[in-house]
This record gives C-alpha cells, structure tokens and sequence, in this order.
C-alpha cells in the first residue's frame, strides 16, 4: 500500500491562536528560542498499491477542495510518502 | 410562505431558527442534509450549531452535503438564504460569501449579549431594520472571527455589503469588526450572533432578533404582490 502526504498550513497573515497557545506553553516546560510557532494539518491519504500520478493528481484536487480554504490556507507539499525511508525521528 | 431550516448533523439551532421562523408568521419546511431538493421553499434558513462536528474545518463538509448541490445554485439565482453562526460559516465554505471564519483571537468560547449596529438595511434579511439602528442579540462561538484580505474587506465595505457591525469591543478578533456580511444581491446573509435566540419577550436580551425574520417574509411578500 502507497500513502500520499497532504501539509496545509494557514497562511502567513493569518492569525493562529493555536499556535500562539503552544507557543506560550513551551517555555513553561523550560524549552526555549522559539520566537513563533504555527500550526498546521497533515493528511495521509492510502492507496491499494504504488503511488501513481493519477492518486497524486486526485490528491491534488482534494487538497484544493475540501482539504484546504484558498481563503486563510496554503496546501504547502503534495507528495508520495516513500514507505522503506526511516520516518523523520526514527533512529 | 415556506420558509426552510436545514439541519445537518450536529446542528444545535435549528429549533430555534424554526420557531423564529413561525414567529415572524412563515411555514417552516424542514430540510435535512441528505435533501436532494428544496421542497419548494421560498427562502432557506442555515442554523447554528456544530455541523459534522466541525472537523477539518467549521462548515468544511457541510458544504460538500447533498442538501447544498441544490442550494448553491438556488442561492446564486437569488433565492434568500440566511446563515446564522455555523450557517455563516457553511455560507463562506461554499464561496456564496467571501472571506472565512477563525478561532477567537483570545482562544475562549464567548457567549454574550451582543450589541450590534445594522449598516445595510436594504438585505432581503435586513429590511425592517432601520440604517444605524442599534440590536442587542445573542452571540456565542469559539470560531467566529471574520477574515479577509485587504481588497475584499475594501470591496465589502464599498459596496454596502457589511450588514452588521459589532459595537464595543471587538468580541473575536472580526477584521473591522464585521459580525456579517451579504453577497452582491442581497439575498444571502451570514452573521455570527444568533437573532433567532432573541424573537420572545422574556427569553433572551431582547426581541430584536424577529425582524431578520419579518424582513425576509415581507420581501417574499412583496415579490408575490408585484
């Protein structure tokens, strides 16, 4: 089974106060040096078999459609997930 | 004349709106999500509540519900749709209204007496008010800051298109404080704060809220007799 990676992030100029509230809670756990934090959303959509141009066009449509509001958000990365490389944060 | 209120999973005022409907001396047809027509109502009430349980995003896949493919159609024809609260946020999801609807720029639920100042008086919902009146209603959401760029808020503004305007303290960090809107014919409304809770001395701030209702009854009226 392929998967495919949709990000979406509000943009830049939009308020996020989820973001905000993290970012207040970090230093309270004593971790500091970030001046901002966002918060966005990942999907990850599964397919039977490879990963194919048509699955990512077809994930391209859903990100533009009801994934993502054109109006307060960017789909920033479309792409297959490569299921043999280590996840980032595996040792 | 048919009023109707659609529900949708999750929907929390659709009583209310019916009743407000009732009220101002309409039918009420009530429309469920998985409607494939109208049933030939003459005008469509949007309620509030928490359709779909607002995951991905408030009124995202209420948008997408069956009841809709017919109602973005009706509405573009000019057929009158009024969205209260999560109705307004289903309104911007579909585009019949621009801009959208965020989390409260303080992060907290607010629910409080809202005062309000009608700025378009000409809406198929707004007719009975008079230009600069002052309402006091109902307003309680956890996303329902209003946000759009600079040359729509612009657009808006010079059109006449701001219905209603929060008076006091911005309540959720609305750009220019804008409580609703309305499309360029003036048939869709949305707004934040909840006139259908404020229709019936004793229950609620005040009866200001009936006259959302009376306006669109009197605008149907008037396109019957003309």
């Amino acid at each position: 089974m392929g998967s495919i990676v949709v990000d979406v992030m509000l943009k830049p100029e939009i308020l996020d106060p989820q973001g905000q509230a993290v970012a207040g809670a970090l230093p309270r756990l004593g971790i500091e040096g970030f001046t901002d934090v966002r918060q966005g959303k990942r999907f990850v959509l599964t397919v039977e078999g490879e990963v194919t141009d048509e699955h990512l066009a077809h994930a391209r449509q859903a990100a533009e459609t009801l994934l993502s509001n054109p109006v307060i958000e960017d789909v920033v990365a479309v792409h297959a997930l490569d299921a043999t490389a280590p996840t980032e944060g595996d040792a | 004349m048919k009023i109707g209120v659609v529900t949708f999973p999750g929907s929390l005022d659709d009583r209310d709106a019916a009743r407000a409907v009732r009220a101002a001396g309409a039918d009420v047809v009530t429309l469920w999500h998985g409607d494939r027509d109208l049933h030939g109502v003459d005008a469509v009430v949007l309620p509030g509540g928490f359709s779909y349980g607002d995951y991905l995003r408030c009124g995202a896949i209420a948008r997408f519900a069956p009841v809709m493919d017919v109602l973005v159609p009706a509405a573009q024809g000019g057929l009158p749709v009024l969205g209260i609260c999560n109705g307004f946020q289903v309104l911007c999801e579909s585009h019949l209204l621009p801009g959208a609807l965020i989390r409260n720029d303080h992060r907290k639920f607010n629910c409080v007496d809202q005062v309000l100042r009608v700025e378009n008086a000409s809406t198929t919902w707004t007719s009975a008010y008079a230009a600069g009146q002052e309402i006091t209603i109902p307003l309680k959401n956890g996303e329902g800051g209003f946000v759009a760029d600079e040359a729509t808020l612009d657009r808006l503004e010079g059109e006449g298109r701001v219905v209603v305007r929060y008076v006091g303290a911005n309540p959720n960090g609305s750009h220019r404080k804008i409580a609703g809107i309305t499309n360029d014919r003036g048939n869709v409304v949305g707004l934040m704060p909840h006139p259908e809770h404020a229709i019936e001395p004793g229950y609620g701030p005040s009866t200001d809220g009936l006259d959302f209702f009376a306006s669109a009854l009197a605008s149907l009226e008037q396109v019957v007799s003309a």
